[in-house]
């Protein structure tokens, strides 16, 4: 059993935006008999400013969870995460979410889904334009703006959803696996639009996924998780220089890169079988 | 190269089956249609099944009515119902005995409402009030209405108020539990995303829950003013003396069963009436969810 107890990222320029320090997260059985599950074991992790972080792992291994943590949507049964330096006590508009499942609000159109965080924070109209149209073109949505989100397809839907979050200028954007649940032709498409907003504008990333190539390809530092307990393997620095695009996944770095991580997760998963 | 495509090509053809001479008829796929669980049929033949079902019904009225089958005392003709109506309405007493039911409905529909709505989404948000409430109020719901009449009767009298008491008991708890699941339904999802958006708790229930749950609520109002209006013709049967039930109890001494069958007519008119309106509600503030 390798411990994987606090284990800091030399950052160069200043503290990690977001630093998770031993967090677990164990839920209790219902009955005396019934152990429980342990969804996430003294993980550590940093995510250093204006770098886009990627969690890959299998399903089940918590990284979803950590996620809802640093959210502050569930709280850690140990542990603690920063974020800009303040531990986590709750949900805030500083940490912005974009989910796997689709979360508009259906009675709200794609502008007023965009404006939601802006009209809770008591922006006035003027400005809250300005923000909306400038993410509706982010996103290449500007001809839908007063669609109702039943009216778009799920690639469109999740444009709005970091469209939504992004509006919200987050001091950490969190993505839970938001590619999830869309075709591969849409995913890729996906991929490029958010490869294309991460570089206007850098913002600081927290990305879970279990698609090894969209870590590799969107990512500056990979977290590779185990499962049972959710645990972290390895920290990967992805050598690939950006701007990255598609027709990288066949390069030799990115596929010796690619095997490396399918070598861990396969590790994990014969060990788990034997 | 052109023998190799040949050889494809034969292969190819060797496993696609022959395409069907003649395609099917319009009239098979139609019937297909009509047969297949969910499919949709055109509207026009919806229409017309619908309206032949009315002429049907109305029909054999008729038939078994003018045609002696049924004694006039037990079963009025369409006839004797339609100048019942006319003469009724133009004395006005038709009217009278409308509103004195649509009032009672109304008013008991509205005073539970305005408790059921907010104290219903109390229960579907909050844990404790549900663990208060939900035993209490589902014993209650399964009680039948009818069997607190006299007791009604004895602590409230025989006024417009035991009615009305009546159709409040009838309704509100009812709609409280139906209101509460209607907002237990709305996606944490949802709610999670609010929350990292930057709502807080009562920001999530006003700008969320809320907005999410109005087209369940509205469609709540609708179903349970339909239960109203059956309860209000049980309460008038008893102690009234004017309304649509009161006016078939009326009648029914007197043998009159075209009034009976007017007064009958006249609730499924109001019904509908009231579930169009809460329709044209649902289209008017909850078209995102149609």
């Amino acid at each position: 059993m390798s411990e994987t107890l606090a284990r800091p990222v030399s950052v160069l320029n200043g503290p990690p935006r977001l630093r998770a320090v031993n967090v677990s997260l164990h839920y209790p059985g219902h009955r005396k008999s019934d152990v429980g599950v342990t969804a996430l074991d003294r993980v550590s992790l940093d995510v250093p400013d204006q770098e886009f972080v990627v969690i890959v792992g299998p399903s089940g291994c918590g990284k979803s969870s950590l996620l809802y943590l640093a959210a502050g949507l569930q709280m850690p049964t140990d542990g603690e995460i920063y974020v800009g330096g303040n531990p986590v006590r709750g949900s805030g508009a500083d940490r912005g979410m974009v989910f796997q499942s689709y979360t508009l609000f259906p009675w709200l159109t794609v502008r007023q889904n965009i404006e939601f965080g802006l009209k809770l924070r008591k922006l006035g109209e003027p400005e809250r334009r300005e923000i909306v149209e400038h993410f509706l073109d982010e996103v290449g949505l500007r001809k839908f703006e007063n669609h109702l989100p039943k009216q778009l397809s799920g690639g469109m839907k999740q444009r709005v959803a970091l469209a939504r979050a992004l509006a919200n200028d987050p001091q950490i954007l969190l993505m839970d696996e938001p590619f999830g649940a869309l075709d591969s032709q849409t995913r890729s498409s996906m991929q490029k639009l958010l490869l294309r907003v991460w570089e206007h504008t850098k913002k600081t990333v927290l990305f879970v996924t279990h698609d090894i190539d969209e870590a590799i390809l969107l990512g500056d530092r990979i977290y590779v998780m185990t499962a049972h307990p959710g645990r972290i393997q390895e920290e990967i620095t992805v050598p690939i220089p950006r701007p990255r695009d598609l027709s990288m996944v066949m390069e030799p770095e990115f596929l010796t890169l690619k095997r490396r991580i399918l070598g861990l997760l396969h590790r994990e998963r014969d060990e788990d079988e034997g | 190269m052109y023998a190799q495509r040949m050889s494809i090509d034969t292969s190819a053809s060797a496993e696609i089956p022959p395409i069907s001479e003649a395609p099917p008829r319009r009239v098979q796929s139609l019937l297909t249609g009509c047969l297949t669980p969910k499919a949709d049929i055109p509207p026009q033949l919806g229409m017309a099944a619908s309206l032949l079902v009315w002429v049907l019904v109305l029909a054999a009225w008729a038939g078994s009515t003018y045609g002696g089958l049924l004694p006039a005392i037990f079963m009025p003709t369409p006839g004797a119902v339609a100048s019942r109506a006319v003469t009724m309405a133009s004395d006005g007493s038709l009217f009278v005995h409308i509103w004195s039911s649509a009032e009672v409905v109304l008013l008991g529909f509205i005073l539970s409402s305005l408790v059921a709505i907010p104290l219903g989404i109390a229960m579907g948000a909050f844990k404790l009030v549900q663990s208060s409430l939900e035993s209490l109020v589902n014993f209650i719901r399964y009680l039948p209405v009818t069997a607190f009449m006299p007791l009604f009767i004895l602590w409230i009298g025989i006024g417009i108020e035991q009615r009305v008491a009546l159709i409040v008991f009838g309704t509100f708890f009812s709609q409280l539990v139906m209101i509460a699941t209607v907002i237990r339904s709305v996606p944490q999802d949802l709610l999670n995303a609010s929350y990292t958006l930057g709502s807080s708790k009562r920001q999530v229930l006003w700008n969320v829950m809320l907005p999410s749950a109005l087209p369940g609520i509205l469609d709540t109002l609708r179903v349970t003013i339909g239960w109203a209006w059956t309860y209000v013709v049980a309460a008038e049967l008893i102690a009234a003396s004017s309304g649509l039930g009161y006016m078939s109890m009326k009648a029914a001494r007197g043998f009159q069963v075209d009034v009976i069958f007017l007064a009958i007519g006249a609730i499924g008119l109001l019904g509908l009436v009231t579930d169009l309106f809460f329709r044209l509600l649902s289209a008017r503030f909850a078209s995102w969810a149609q």
